[in-house]
C-alpha cells in the first residue's frame, strides 16, 4: 500500500516538474494581498488551476490560452502559496509569494501600565504591530512615529523603523500627575491610549487640631508626593488618638485633597498621622491651648 | 449474604430507635429550632425553668408568648422587646438564631433572683455571644422574667453632608482589538509575613498593602512546601482579611493550615492577588476607646462610631496584634452584632487567646462594612 502511494506522488512530481519546465503557467514571483492581478495562460483545452495558501484555496476552470483575471480582495492571506494547473494533457504547479500591502491599515498599538506613577525613566511602553486591511502583518519597514501627550501640553516623541511587522518604544512618565495621550502613528493610521499617571507616595503629611463643640477636629493640610503633585482622593489617611491606656483610631480617605475627621476630645491625649508608610507630625491636646 | 442483612436490619432498627428518642426527648436547641413548644415547657416554678422557658420561646421566634411571659411589659411594647432581640435594622443578629444558652445563677431570694443568661447566637459567619442579666420576680402570677431592654437610640432627624467618593471601572469589551490595552490591576504588596505554629496546625499571620492609587479587591493564598518543593497544602485567608482596600490602606490576614506541623515546611510560596472593584470610599467608622482587656477574657475592647449618615448593616473589624518588638503576634477578627446607626457607639470586643496576653504590646484595628 505505501509502495503503491509512494509511486503515485514520485509520478505526479515528475510529470509537473517536466510540464513546469513546459511553462503552461506564468505566474509573478509576488502578489500584493487584496491586489487585482491578472494570469497569462497558453495552450488549448479545459485546465482548471488551484491556488493553495495558508487558509485559503481557490478553484478556477477556464479555457487554456484566455488571460485569468483575479478581482480585487479575492487573493487576500499574506503568505507562500502553490498554484496547480491542471489540464487534460498534463498538470503543472508553481510557488509564488502573496504580500502584506505597502500602506498600513491598522495599527494594534500595546501601551503599558495603563497607571503608573509620575516621574519613572523608561515607565511606558508602547508596542505597534502594522497591518493591512486583510490584517496581514507587515513585514516590510515603515516608520512609526510614537508620541506621548502629557498634561500641561508637553510632547515626547520617537520615530522608529518597524521591523517584520513591530516597532516598540520606551518613554518616561511626566513630573505632573494627569492622564497622558499615547499615540502611535504609522502613514495615515493613528491609534490613542491613555496612560494615567498618578502622583508618588505623599512626601510629607501635617494635621492641625481645634475644638469643634466636645470634639476634636483634625484636618490635614493639602497631602501631596514629592514633586508637589495633590495625592488623589480616596488615599486612606490612619488618624490615632493615644489617651492614657486606650486608642482611638480611623482610617480616613482623603477628599479635595485634605482628609477630615472629629475625634473625642481628651486632654493629654497624643494624636498622630499617617498614611501608607508616612509618618506626619504629632499633637498634644492639652484643651485647644 | 446473611450479615449484610443482618447489619442494614441493625442500621433500620437504630434509626427508627434515635427518631423516637429525639422526638420524644428533644434538647431545647433542637426544640427550638424544629418549633415545638407547650408540652416541652417546663412548669415555671423556678426562676430557672422560667428563665429557660422564656428562652425557648425566643429560640422559637413566638415574640407574643415571649413577651407575655414578662414582668416588666409596662415599660416597653412587644415591637420593641423584638427589636432588641433581632435588631431594629438588618444586621447580623436579624439573621441570627439562638443556638445555645446557659444560665447561671448570680443571687436569689424568696421573691427575687438574679440569673445571668448567656446566649449563643448562631449566624452565617460564625457566633457571637450576647450575655443579659435576668432579674426574676414572683409576684401573684409566680416566677416572671423583668426582661433587660436595650433600646436603640433614635438620632434626631438632621442632615449630614457627605462628599461621596466613588470609583467606577470600565473594562475592556469583548467588541475590542486584542491590542487594546485593559486597566491594570491594582498594586498590592505583602509588606510583612510570619508563620507561627499554633494548636496542632500552622497559621501564616501577614499584612497587605493596596500601595495603588484605585481601590483593590485583595486576596491571599498561601501554600506550604515541602523540602523537595511539594506543596503540602494551600489555603486561602477567607475572612481574616479585609477584601477591600482602599489607596495606602494595610490589611492584615490570617490563613490557619490545620493538622501541619511547621517542621514538615520548608518554605511558603505567598499569592496575593488583586482586582479592580467599583467601591466606596465611605461610611468612616472612628473605632474608639481600644483597649486590652486582661486575662480572664483576654482581648481587645473598642466602641465602633459611625461617622456618615448610613445605617451599615454589618461591620467587620480585624485587629493585628503585635508584640514589643513590632513583630506580628496574632490576628483576629469579629463582625457586630447589631447595625451602626450615625454617630452611635456600638461596643465590640475580640477575643484573643490567653496565652498571648504576655506577648502582645500593641495593636492596630480596621474595619470594613457592608451596607444593604
Amino acid at each position: 500500500m505505501r509502495s503503491a502511494f509512494t509511486f503515485c506522488l514520485g509520478l505526479f512530481l515528475s510529470s509537473s516538474s517536466a510540464l513546469a519546465q513546459a511553462g503552461y503557467l506564468q505566474l509573478p514571483q509576488t502578489v500584493s494581498a487584496g491586489a487585482a492581478w491578472s494570469l497569462p495562460t497558453h495552450g488549448a483545452g479545459q485546465g482548471v488551476l488551484y491556488i493553495v495558501g495558508p487558509g485559503q484555496v481557490l478553484k478556477r476552470t477556464f479555457r487554456l490560452g484566455d488571460t485569468l483575471a483575479f478581482s480585487p480582495g479575492e487573493l487576500y492571506n499574506a503568505g507562500h502559496y502553490t498554484a496547480f494547473l491542471v489540464s487534460p494533457s498534463a498538470t503543472e504547479s508553481t510557488d509564488f509569494d502573496v504580500t502584506a500591502a505597502t500602506q498600513p491599515e491598522s495599527i494594534s498599538f500595546l501601551a503599558k501600565p495603563s497607571r503608573l506613577p509620575v516621574s519613572l525613566q523608561n515607565g511606558i511602553s508602547g508596542v505597534a504591530y502594522l497591518f493591512d486591511t486583510f490584517q496581514n502583518l507587515m513585514m516590510n519597514p515603515v516608520e512609526v512615529s510614537f508620541q506621548l501627550f502629557e498634561t500641561g501640553g508637553a510632547v515626547q516623541e520617537r520615530t522608529v523603523t518597524a521591523r517584520n511587522g513591530v516597532a516598540w518604544v520606551r518613554m518616561n512618565s511626566a513630573s505632573r500627575a494627569g492622564i497622558a495621550q499615547f499615540r502611535a502613528s504609522a502613514g495615515k493610521v493613528t491609534e490613542k491610549r491613555v496612560v494615567q499617571q498618578v502622583p508618588g507616595d505623599p512626601c510629607s503629611l501635617r494635621m492641625t487640631a481645634h475644638l469643634a463643640g466636645r470634639r476634636i477636629a483634625l484636618e490635614t493640610e493639602p497631602v501631596r508626593d514629592c514633586s508637589g503633585n495633590p495625592v488623589p482622593d480616596g488615599t486612606v489617611v490612619t488618624f490615632t488618638e493615644s489617651y492614657h491606656d486606650m486608642e482611638t483610631t480611623v482610617d480616613v480617605p482623603i477628599k479635595r485633597g485634605v482628609a477630615r475627621i472629629e475625634m473625642p476630645a481628651n486632654n493629654g491625649a497624643v494624636i498622630s498621622v499617617a498614611t501608607g508608610v508616612v509618618l506626619g507630625n504629632t499633637i498634644k491636646w492639652e484643651g485647644g491651648k | 449474604m446473611k450479615s449484610g442483612s443482618l447489619l442494614a436490619l441493625f442500621i433500620t432498627v437504630a434509626t427508627a430507635a434515635f427518631i423516637v428518642v429525639g422526638t420524644v426527648w428533644p434538647i431545647p436547641p433542637a426544640a427550638a429550632i424544629a418549633g415545638t413548644r407547650g408540652p416541652l415547657l417546663s412548669a415555671s416554678t423556678s426562676p430557672q425553668t422560667v428563665v429557660e422557658n422564656l428562652l425557648r420561646e425566643i429560640g422559637n421566634r413566638n415574640w407574643v408568648e415571649a413577651y407575655s411571659s414578662l414582668a416588666n411589659r409596662n415599660e416597653f411594647s412587644e415591637f420593641e422587646f423584638e427589636r432588641d432581640l433581632t435588631g431594629g435594622y438588618p444586621s447580623l443578629r436579624t439573621y441570627a438564631t439562638l443556638d445555645t444558652f446557659d444560665l447561671h445563677p448570680i443571687h436569689a431570694s424568696a421573691d427575687q433572683a438574679e440569673i445571668r443568661a448567656n446566649l449563643q447566637w448562631s449566624s452565617v459567619v460564625g457566633t457571637f455571644q450576647d450575655v443579659r442579666d435576668l432579674r426574676v420576680i414572683k409576684n401573684s402570677n409566680g416566677w416572671q422574667v423583668a426582661w433587660p431592654i436595650v433600646k436603640e437610640p433614635r438620632v434626631p432627624p438632621q442632615v449630614i453632608p457627605v462628599n461621596y467618593l466613588r470609583w467606577d471601572v470600565i473594562y475592556r469589551g469583548p467588541q475590542d482589538d486584542w491590542g487594546s490595552q485593559d486597566v491594570e490591576a491594582p498594586h498590592v504588596r505583602i509588606v510583612d509575613m510570619h508563620p507561627i505554629e499554633r494548636g496542632g496546625g500552622v497559621v501564616v499571620l501577614g499584612e497587605i498593602l493596596n500601595e495603588d492609587v484605585v481601590p483593590a479587591y485583595v486576596s491571599v493564598k498561601a501554600s506550604l512546601l515541602a523540602k523537595g518543593g511539594a506543596a503540602i497544602a494551600t489555603e486561602d485567608a477567607f475572612d481574616k482579611i479585609s477584601h477591600i482596600l482602599l489607596p495606602k490602606q494595610v490589611s492584615p490576614f490570617r490563613i490557619d493550615f490545620h493538622n501541619v506541623r511547621l517542621t514538615q515546611v520548608d518554605s511558603i510560596r505567598m499569592d496575593p492577588s488583586s482586582s479592580l472593584i467599583a467601591a466606596s470610599a465611605d461610611p468612616v467608622i472612628v473605632i474608639q476607646d481600644q483597649k486590652l482587656v486582661s486575662p480572664p477574657g483576654f482581648g481587645l475592647s473598642a466602641q465602633l462610631v459611625n461617622q456618615s449618615g448610613q445605617v451599615v448593616n454589618i461591620t467587620h473589624v480585624l485587629a493585628t496584634f503585635y508584640d514589643s518588638g513590632n513583630k506580628l503576634v496574632w490576628v483576629a477578627g469579629k463582625y457586630a452584632d447589631r447595625a451602626l446607626l450615625p454617630q452611635t457607639p456600638v461596643p465590640i470586643s475580640i477575643p484573643v487567646p490567653s496565652d498571648l496576653s504576655g506577648k502582645v504590646s500593641n495593636y492596630r484595628v480596621i474595619t470594613s462594612t457592608y451596607i444593604q
